[in-house]
């Protein structure tokens, strides 16, 4: 069954609802302050941009570093090719997300705070702007509304902080990390939108209300986008803590036959669709169990589509959208790309799958972001998964050679 | 405890490789010619190399850098 709490309200074919319906429903924002963050801690809300980052300890690391002067930036850039989360949730909630970036301001003492959205998601932004409107002057002025480049790296905070700075949306070397210095060199929080909507609803709510919506000790709900060999693909809300199965039977059921699921999008990991069922969805319990539910994609391969050339494919994807600034990212992705493109195309030289496990782990810890970090963990999970598909392909020229 | 490590903006270097000859004890290339730094603090005796590294990267990208070693913080409270 689905939980709703961000999508609680209007349904989906209402559209964006406005600011006086969001005010009639919810009430007014409540204060931001000190309180809130320990609030957003005993909530056990963690981010749902992709790291899953506890939130109440990234808002006190700026808070304890503003003396009034941070910045907020709402992070709606949605640069995972699977993605639709939050571009839908700004669609139809953008004064939630609009709550918690002010919310978020006021808690750490911003004097400046950006809404960077994805300037290809234009309903999205659409939606955004006209919330904007809607808004009293005060609040009007404090925010800035920003487009973000349609690239995958343009969404990584370094980037987002650079893009506000200079114009131009590749990451920066850490340290500083935004917390420390980002826009202006101010400390900078960078937080997804999901998980500052979240946030609006706890200060409303509290904690313990957030703790109830999930289940088996898991906090709250998630947005998920669920693709590929479903019924019904689209975005879902549900509560943590429900089952893989629970989510593709929500979206109509597996069409056909599922091999596997990726979970976490580009930057997650295939699961073999046997495991995947009983798999629990819980951002914190994946994290703290070494996996990640990423920027909740769920997405399905039919058992008649070619895992390797779907593996493939999104790697390309990765090794083009690196920016091009650190050699072992822009080399080494390309170079993994070229050689799974070959295995997979069953035209492989007898070294490439050899060099595919070496290359994972020569790659992995040298980006200046985690981007390649990203790409060898899918790369890997991939060959960990399909390993007697990629075996079986790696040889094959050898074979019909001889 | 304070400790010296090597720090390298990888958005600046562009694969020169001076600095795995000038510190091989710490860094070697990639299969792309770029340096891959063993991880760890540098010990006074090889911190001559290391200071000879950082100077001679023509792009400023190597750096050392202090760190202090604090305990991990302890995991985000979770009541359950
Ligand atoms: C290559 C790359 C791309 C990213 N793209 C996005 C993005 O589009 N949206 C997003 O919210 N976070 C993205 N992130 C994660 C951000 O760096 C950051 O962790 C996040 O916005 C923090 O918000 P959260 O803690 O609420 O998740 C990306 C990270 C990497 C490494
Ligand atoms: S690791 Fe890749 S994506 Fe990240 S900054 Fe370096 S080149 Fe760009
Ligand atoms: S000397 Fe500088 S530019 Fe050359 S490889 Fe070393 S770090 Fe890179």
């Amino acid at each position: 069954m689905t939980t709703l709490s961000l999508f609680s309200g209007p349904p989906p074919a209402a559209g964006a609802e406005s600011f006086r319906d969001h005010t009639q429903r919810l009430g007014h924002r409540p204060r931001g302050d000190r309180a809130l963050i320990d609030t957003l801690d005993r909530s056990g809300l963690v981010g749902r941009g992709g790291a899953s980052f506890p939130v109440g300890v990234k808002w006190r690391s700026v808070q304890s570093r503003s003396r009034g002067a941070a910045v907020v930036i709402a992070n709606g850039a949605e640069g995972e090719p699977l993605s639709r989360k939050d571009r839908t949730l700004m669609a139809l909630r953008p004064h939630l997300v609009i709550d918690g970036a002010l919310l978020a301001a006021d808690a750490v003492r911003a004097s400046r705070t950006l809404l960077y959205i994805g300037e290809a998601h234009g309903a999205a932004a659409a939606a955004i702007s006209r919330a904007l409107a809607e808004r009293p002057p005060a609040e009007l002025a404090r925010l800035t509304l920003l487009g973000a480049p349609p690239s995958y790296v343009a969404g990584e905070e370094t980037a987002a902080v650079n893009f506000v700075n200079s114009g131009v949306a590749a990451p920066l070397a850490t340290p500083p990390r935004p917390f420390e210095r980002g826009v202006d060199g101010r400390p900078t929080l960078v937080q997804n939108v999901e998980s500052l909507a979240h946030a609006a609803l706890i200060a409303r709510y509290g904690d313990a209300w957030f703790q109830s919506l999930g289940r088996h000790h898991a906090a709250g709900t998630i947005l998920l986008t669920v693709s590929g060999a479903v019924a019904k693909p689209g975005v879902i809300e549900v509560a943590s803590g429900c089952s893989v199965d629970e989510v593709l039977a929500l979206a109509g059921g597996v069409s056909g036959k599922a091999r596997a699921v990726l979970l976490g999008g580009y930057f997650g990991g295939w699961i073999r669709a046997d495991q995947a069922g009983s798999m629990v969805l819980d951002p914190s319990g994946l994290r703290a169990a070494g996996g990640s539910l990423g920027c909740g994609v769920v997405s399905v391969l039919d058992e008649t589509a070619d895992p390797l050339d779907v593996s493939a494919r999104i790697l390309q994807h990765l090794a083009n959208e690196s920016a091009a600034q650190c050699g072992p990212c822009f080399f080494g992705l390309r170079s993994l790309s070229a050689a799974t493109t070959r295995i997979a195309a069953r035209q492989a030289d007898n070294g490439d799958l050899p060099q595919l496990h070496r290359w994972t782990a020569m790659v992995k810890g040298r980006g200046a972001c985690r981007h390649p970090d990203g790409a060898v963990a899918f790369l890997q999970s991939a060959l960990n998964v399909f390993e007697p598909e990629f075996v079986a392909a790696a040889g094959a020229r050898g074979r019909r050679a001889s | 405890m304070a400790q010296t490590e090597l720090w390298i903006d990888r958005t600046k270097c562009d694969g020169s490789r001076l600095c795995a000859e000038l510190f091989p004890e710490r860094i070697s290339l990639d299969d792309w010619g770029y340096p891959i730094i063993a991880p760890g603090p540098i010990p006074g005796s090889l911190m001559p190399h290391a200071q000879k590294a950082v100077d001679s990267c023509p792009v400023l990208a190597l750096a050392l850098r202090r760190v202090e070693r604090r305990p991990p913080p302890p995991p985000a409270a979770k009541p359950s």
